[in-house]
């Protein structure tokens, strides 16, 4: 039964990566656009899902890190660098300031520590605006190449989006190494129980600033692709608000699931799209799903389904019971 | 007999009022000390202050000889020094396999060594144990939050011998676990007190409970130590008898 379940999940999982590699290929400019914007949005959401999700750590801040990735890579691809150097330093430089910014967090929980993460958001964005000797201020860095992967080019839209694709593809298996190994389960005692973990031994400082640190890095690693996927960024795209979008991804597609960004990236930017014929009022269907959705099921999309399989589940176990119970009424 | 535990005139103060105020004692290797008092005498809060939960207006603690006054929780657990609490405290998401993982994980090998190391730590064995130990079988894979409170009870107290301590406090183990399930209970303590020399000290109301399991009894009464003896003298003791006991 455990096996079967097993390779279920492996085929519908090979069928996923299959679909995502095949489909696109008849896609035109626009809808490779989208969904190499999923791709980048979705590895930008895990990082704060491992923050906020795992690790139960509030941030309003994974947009700005989105923004130091993506000027780390504009600033050095438009100078000749290389991306892949860019990505390098885009994820030391976003895990270095992660980890600072995971120092609040040991003094200060909940609504202020999304205050504290709130406040760092407009600071970045005030350094992307104002700096413009390094940023360009508001007119933005344009004409950002796209990358040679052992010598392709990426220029079209198909070869890039499968540079995203792929980035999505290794950031999942760092990711899904990262949470079955002893520190997600410690990540997890820190959002379940501080102060039992503690007693525990677990040292939740380190595993505080390590949620923090990790998550950002992620959002450095977005900012990388987000940069040469529209070959031109300004301050904008970074202020709070994608922030804010992050923040709905993860807890709309489930927080603390793994599978959740996937889900909430694909409603924040593929909804929008869909719902393009009902014009102006797009943004208000959207924020009525979310009202509903979240009474409905605070836990997102996959608490729903994590719900059904529970009762499931329960169902069955008591069944059992139920069978051992009529059995001893035999006997006796 | 070496003292694991010496703990000399802790104090402490909580603005205005002292809930500790000065208590000295050692405990023995391989003891079980029993810690009783009526409500808000100190016995919690002196647990908090050895363990570093709280830092400790004044005293010393000393485990194995060596001072740890004023190091962390998870330094404290890493020395071999674990708990339970008063109050239910598992982790409800994860299973009761997983809560054990947890509890022994971060007593091996280095912070990286774990990130690269097995998923389990190595330790589904001593989980499976410690599972069986406690007769919670049926449960393994269940999310704690789902048994009932005397089983996570047990969980608890499990939790905290995974590690493989040498010195266990533990905040009223027997409070609202059922007469069937405590005598498991003790049984269990006292075989890991017999096969592990593991160390003990127990704060608990149940008196039949403290008197039958532990080989000295101490009493606090107002932040301070009233008595300390065997369980049959302490049972006697005409100061106890007022102050807790009763008549």
């Amino acid at each position: 039964m455990r096996e079967l379940r097993k390779y279920l999940s492996f085929a519908l999982g090979a069928a996923v990566v299959a679909a995502l590699i095949v489909v696109p290929m008849n896609f035109n400019r626009y809808g490779l656009f989208i969904l190499s914007q999923w791709a980048t949005m979705t590895i930008a959401a895990m990082g704060l899902n491992l923050t906020l999700g795992y690790a139960g750590q509030v941030s309003l801040a994974q947009g700005a890190f989105v923004g130091i990735g993506a000027y780390t890579a504009a600033l050095m691809t438009t100078h000749g660098l290389p991306l892949a150097g860019a990505l390098a330093l885009a994820i030391l430089l976003c895990f270095a300031i992660g980890w600072l910014l995971g120092y609040p967090a040991l003094r200060v929980q909940h609504h202020y520590l999304a205050f504290v993460t709130l406040a760092f958001s407009t600071l970045a964005f005030l350094v992307f605006r104002n700096e413009s000797w390094l940023t360009g201020g508001t007119y933005g860095i344009s004409n950002i190449p796209r990358p040679a992967i052992f010598g392709f080019a990426t220029n079209r839209p198909l070869p890039f989006y499968y540079v995203c694709l792929g980035m999505l593809g290794i950031v999942t298996l760092c990711m899904w190494w990262l949470i079955r190994s002893p520190w997600g389960r410690a990540f997890m005692a820190l959002r379940e129980n501080p102060i039992r973990a503690q007693s525990l031994g677990v040292d939740t400082r380190r595993y505080t600033l390590m949620a923090f640190a990790i998550g950002s890095a992620l959002g450095g690693v977005a900012g990388v692709i987000y940069a040469p996927l529209t070959q031109y960024i300004d301050p904008v795209p970074f202020n709070l608000s994608l922030s804010l979008d992050l923040l709905m991804m993860v807890i709309v597609g489930g927080s603390g699931f793994f599978f959740g960004p996937f889900l909430g990236a694909m409603i924040a930017v593929l909804l929008p799209e869909w719902l393009r014929f009902t014009e102006g009022y797009y943004l208000m269907l959207y924020a009525a799903a979310v009202i509903l959705l979240l009474i409905w099921s605070p836990t997102g999309i996959l608490g729903i389904l994590d719900r059904f399989l529970a009762e499931r589940r329960t169902r069955a176990a008591s069944a059992k019971r139920a069978g051992t119970k009529s059995q001893w009424e035999t006997v006796a | 007999m070496s003292a694991v535990l010496e703990v000399s005139d802790v104090r402490k103060n909580f603005g205005g009022i002292t809930a500790v105020n000065g208590v000295s004692f050692d405990v023995q290797e391989g003891e079980i000390l029993g810690l009783i008092g009526p409500n808000g005498c100190g016995k919690s809060t002196l647990f908090n202050c050895i363990l570093g939960q709280l830092t400790p207006s004044g005293g010393e603690v000393k485990v194995d000889g060596k001072p740890v006054t004023g190091l962390r929780p998870s330094e404290l657990n890493r020395l071999g020094v674990s708990r339970t609490f008063q109050l239910l405290q598992v982790f409800p998401k994860l299973s009761v396999r997983e809560n054990l993982i947890l509890a022994g994980q971060e007593h091996r090998g280095s912070m990286t060594s774990r990130l690269f190391g097995r998923s389990d730590a190595g330790l589904t064995d001593a989980a499976n144990q410690m599972i069986g130990f406690f007769k919670l079988d049926h449960l393994a894979d269940e999310p704690a939050g789902g048994l009932s409170y005397g089983q996570q009870k047990l969980l608890d107290a499990a939790m905290a011998f995974m590690g493989g301590p040498r010195l266990v406090l533990l905040d009223e183990p027997a409070g609202g676990v059922n007469p069937s399930m405590l005598s498991d209970l003790k049984e269990r303590l006292a075989a890991i007190n017999r096969e592990r020399r593991a160390t003990f000290v127990v704060i608990e109301h149940n008196m039949e409970f403290v008197m039958s399991l532990c080989s000295r009894v101490m009493v606090m009464a107002e932040g301070r130590v009233l008595a300390m003896g065997r369980p049959d003298d302490i049972r006697r003791n005409p100061a106890v008898i007022e102050a807790y006991l009763g008549h």
